[in-house]
């Protein structure tokens, strides 16, 4: 029984509630005993089982009384670059120490006024700064996915690395993540579940730890589609706190869902057809096509020119950034604290050893990049570039294309330690398909499509118009529905 | 750009110098609340009393414009007759201190809210030059450092953080510390007018960093320093003595003058070294990603400048016309807008000369005397207008009316009342008069023939006769009678 109900789609198990088949409660519990069996995958950095069963029981009286909202008794992970009110939050960074914020973000406070039931902060890339889960303070997350033949661990994509691994490997029917340049998509991409990353504004982004102010966005991760647009409903909205948030209605995700996608012109962008791109990533990129076509859209080549300069420009943008938004972390108000001979000393102490090395770089990198006399030729140039991506999309769109269909990673899934310790771009070559779209500012979703030879999950993206989400979620369920569910084999997690 | 007549240049040993002086004031903005947030801006609470989580920095927090403020920098830039600009852009300003949670400030780099305008300033000798304002930005305020709670440690005061501060900045028009000082307080003026700042300087509404520098006539610019933080408008002058007569001595003597940003020490009266060019920061400005641009349409501006009150400049040509005032006068009155507002209460219905001369001259001078400000004077509009109408009509003597001014000031009561119940009023009856004058007459016959032969003797007589009648004699009378009976 309790293996069952973590097994379920959130859908499932939202109307199983309903049904009075189970109770949140026992919903709950499953999880927080799964939870407890995977502790090696490393995917919590924090468990919050008593505020989880307090919340599972007024979701039960709640349902009880016919009360029940759209996420009612629904166990979820919370990255833990989300502020939670009461409950430690470090965006897995030493610097934050012990933080316990006395405020919840917009987005898990709209998660919990529907009713749904913290089960714990999950893990990711300190301050999000990552693509294999394996620059956080608590260490890397492990995937629940192994190749054939092998027990090397895997990372499970990053940042949002915790929240994919949790998901996939049934510790929680659905996780919030963040997305600043790929860190929902890659993640799901790489553990076989869905993640969308909305249009920047869909989301607020009031008390979630930043990293790129004009990037990051808050989007969900689930085992399906249909559990992706249910949490995607939640989230969404206009928040008077967040400048850069959109006012416009929320509409119910979740009928796109079967959605005819008959008429729909499919662009394929050529830019993204990579040298050295292994067969394998072409395949279910083939795949994808036809499927799309079968269901009654046209598929159309398009161009998208200045994808090539995406990485470098988003590798200027952000880091600019974060290096501005991570310097409130000084040891003076809240967090660590490495005592100094003078204020100076202080700071230099504190940020050297709260800071790992990724974070620093970019620190750096961003600092440089602003510097009088070379701001010019880097972070102003950086954001023309922008300009012009977001245009090539803008001409595609204009051009009648309603969606376009890439691959959603480069590769698989890699072990841990296998990207990590020599050159940090090979790092962010990762995030190659992912990184034009938050520098456009548009909705994206990555779709499970396939396996590769390893056995491994390979997913699809699919970008959308801005505030094209339900066509995503339509498009999405049409790949889903054809190439199936992938999940990892045996739970050997779990013993 | 004013032109320097000879009078403002300071004599060196090498001939004359001429101060270039060019000002960034940043004025408080007056609003509730804070720039991007919700908390008080109120003076004077407990430390840490006014402050949100995104006056502290907390993670995740974002700023969010406060319309109010904005208001506030339009009303200001149409004061001081600026362009507005409907878009604006906010930037970082990247430093670290402890004072400043974010490690950045928000402020307007690029594009600031309000472009060029001009501030027409007044001397006392009577001239007026014109002194262009460059830009007017929004900026963010930073906290306070307190290092007298402990005795190894410093404590951090956040009430201030965040609060919204329009820094205005000057061309170099200006050529003297008096022009400076001037410069200043017009702007105090103009601000207080508009009720966008409440130009209180002790508690740091208004303060000034003062950029000097010194050429000989008619050579280009010289290299300027910066002084940091003048928080009065009498440091404002000393200061640029100070600073103009340091600059002189360093090129007279073959120096020279290396650009740097000075501190003012109010005690010493003498500026010194805070860093120099070479240590300054560099504050990696880029816009803002947490603020969308500020965008707003003409309708809005429309809507404020309908709004504008009259301004001093306007005040001081109606008050010349309309009361026949001089400019002097005039000035004096519009320089508070407190002022002007209580000079106009008194002068309604009444002749505005006589009532500028009472206000300034009586009740002006009593309230520089006990260092009181308009706004607490103890003698209202009402209790002067009277005692200008009791003088009007003949029933007191302006000697009196100053009798009267002190009883009204320390006990406050109607005017008209007390001239009653005290027999204050002047004795107009001939009659009575001319008894008291036979009986001097009679008594001093020396002092009549003096008057004889020199009429302004007869000042002696004026005298005898108003102490004889205790002050109440109307001098007119007794001039009059006077004259008729030593024949003058």
């Amino acid at each position: 029984m309790m293996t069952l109900l973590t097994s379920l789609t959130l859908a499932e198990a939202r109307d199983g509630l309903r049904a009075k088949k189970f109770s949140a409660r026992e919903l709950a519990d499953a999880h927080l005993a799964s939870m407890e069996k995977a502790r090696g995958l490393n995917a919590y950095v924090l468990e919050t089982p008593a505020r989880a069963l307090e919340m599972a029981k007024a979701s039960d009286a709640r349902i009880a009384s016919g009360k029940a909202g759209p996420l009612e008794g629904i166990p979820l992970g919370i990255k833990d670059l989300f502020c939670t009110e009461n409950i430690r939050t470090t965006a897995c960074s030493k610097i934050l120490g012990n933080f316990i914020p006395p405020y919840e973000s917009t987005v898990t406070s709209q998660l919990w006024r529907d009713g749904a039931v913290l089960l714990g902060k999950l893990n990711n890339d300190e301050f999000a700064m990552g693509s294999s889960n394996e620059t956080s303070h608590f260490g890397p997350v492990i995937s629940p996915w192994r190749r054939k033949g092998s027990n090397a661990p895997l990372v499970p994509g990053g940042s949002s690395g915790g929240s994919a691994s949790a998901v996939a490997a049934e510790l929680c029917l659905g996780a919030t993540g963040t997305d600043t340049g790929g860190s929902i998509r890659q993640p799901a991409a790489f553990t076989g579940i869905v993640g969308m990353k909305p249009t920047y504004g869909r989301c607020s982004r009031w008390g979630i730890v930043a990293f790129a102010s004009s990037l990051d966005q808050a989007g969900p991760f689930a085992r399906t589609v249909r559990d992706t647009a249910i949490l995607m409903r939640s989230m969404a909205g206009h928040d008077p706190k967040d400048s850069t948030s959109a006012d416009i209605a929320v509409p119910d995700y979740e009928k796109a869902i079967g959605k005819s996608v008959k008429g729909m012109k499919i662009g394929i962008p050529r830019e993204y057809r990579i040298e050295g791109m292994p067969d394998e990533i072409d395949k279910p990129w083939e795949a994808g096509r036809e499927w799309l076509k079968a269901a009654g859209a046209g598929i159309v080549d398009i161009s998208l020119p200045h994808t090539k300069y995406a990485l470098p420009a988003y590798y200027i943008v952000a880091p600019a950034e974060a290096s501005s938004n991570l310097a409130r972390y000084d040891g003076v108000r809240y967090g660590l604290r490495e005592q100094g001979r003078d204020i100076i000393d202080m700071y230099e102490k504190t940020r050297a050893s709260g800071f790992g090395h990724e974070v620093t770089r970019r620190v750096l990198i961003g600092t440089y990049v602003l510097s009088a006399g070379y701001y010019d030729a880097y972070y102003l140039r950086a954001q023309k570039v922008r300009t012009l991506i977001k245009k090539d999309f803008e001409d595609a769109f204009n051009q009648g294309v309603d969606a376009i269909l890439t691959p959603a990673t480069p590769s698989a899934a890699f072990a841990i330690g296998e990207k990590s310790s020599g050159d940090p771009t090979e790092m962010y070559l990762n995030d190659i398909f992912t990184v034009t779209v938050n520098m456009a500012g548009l909705p994206g979703i990555a779709v499970p499509a396939g396996l590769d030879h390893n056995g491994l999950p390979l997913g699809l993206q699919l970008i959308g118009k801005p505030f094209g989400e339900e066509e995503l979620f339509s498009l999405g369920s049409v790949i889903e529905q054809a190439a199936g569910r992938f999940q990892p084999r045996d739970k050997w997690w779990a013993v | 750009m004013a032109t320097a007549d000879n009078s403002k240049r300071i004599k060196g040993q090498t001939g004359e110098w001429e101060v270039v002086i060019g000002m960034e004031v940043h004025a408080q903005v007056t609003s509730e609340a804070k720039l991007f947030s919700g908390a008080s801006t109120a003076f004077g609470g407990a430390p840490n009393s006014h402050v949100s989580l995104v006056d502290a920095a907390m993670p995740g927090m974002l700023p969010v414009i406060n319309r109010r403020c904005v208001e506030q920098a339009v009303r200001t830039g149409l004061g001081l007759r600026a362009q507005i600009n409907l878009k604006s852009v906010f930037d970082r300003k990247n430093y670290f201190y402890p004072d400043l949670p974010q490690g950045y400030q928000i402020s307007q780099f690029k594009s600031p809210v309000v472009g060029e305008g001009k501030v027409v300033v007044d001397m006392p000798d009577g001239e007026s030059i014109e002194v262009g304002i460059e830009r007017l930005h929004l900026e963010q305020d930073a906290g306070k450092s307190v290092h007298d709670r402990h005795p190894t440690m410093s404590g951090v005061d956040l009430n201030r953080s965040g609060v919204a501060l329009m820094e205005i900045v000057s061309k170099p028009d200006i050529r003297s510390s008096e022009e400076a000082k001037a410069y200043v307080s017009k702007l105090r003026s103009i601000l207080r007018y508009l009720g966008t700042c409440d130009g209180n300087m002790e508690e740091g509404s208004l303060r000034a960093d003062v950029n000097v520098s010194v050429r000989k006539p008619g050579d280009a610019l010289g290299t300027r320093c910066e002084i940091k933080n003048v928080n009065s408008i009498r440091f404002i002058g000393q200061a640029v003595e100070y600073e103009a007569r340091r600059q002189i001595e360093i090129l007279e003597e073959g120096g020279k003058i290396v650009q740097e940003t000075r501190l003012f020490d109010a005690n010493k009266g003498e500026t010194r070294s805070m860093r120099s060019k070479e240590e300054a920061h560099d504050y990696r400005y880029f816009p803002d990603p947490d603020l969308l641009p500020l965008e707003f349409d003409q309708n809005f501006v429309d809507s404020i400048a309908a709004s504008l009150p009259e301004l001093p400049d306007e005040k001081k040509l109606r008050l010349m016309k309309e009361g026949g005032l001089s400019a002097y006068d005039a000035g004096i009155l519009v320089n508070e807008r407190e002022t002007a507002d209580y000079f106009e209460e008194v002068a309604k219905g009444r002749d505005a000369k006589v009532a500028a001369n009472f206000v300034i001259n009586e009740l002006f001078g009593r309230l520089n005397k006990e260092g009181k400000a308009i706004s607490s004077s103890p003698v209202s509009s009402s209790q002067t207008g009277a005692i200008l109408d009791l003088i009007a009509e003949g029933t007191i003597s302006g000697k009196i009316a100053k009798d009267l001014f002190e009883v009204v000031w320390t006990e406050g009561g109607d005017p008209r009342a007390i001239v009653e119940k005290r027999g204050m009023k002047q004795v107009t009856d001939p009659g009575a008069i001319e008894k008291v004058i036979d009986d001097i007459i009679a008594k001093n016959p020396a002092k009549v023939e003096e008057a004889k032969a020199k009429p302004k003797a007869l000042g002696w007589f004026v005298g005898e006769t108003m102490k004889a009648t205790g002050g109440k004699a109307s001098p007119q009378v007794v001039n009059e009678l006077l004259k008729k009976k030593l024949e003058l």
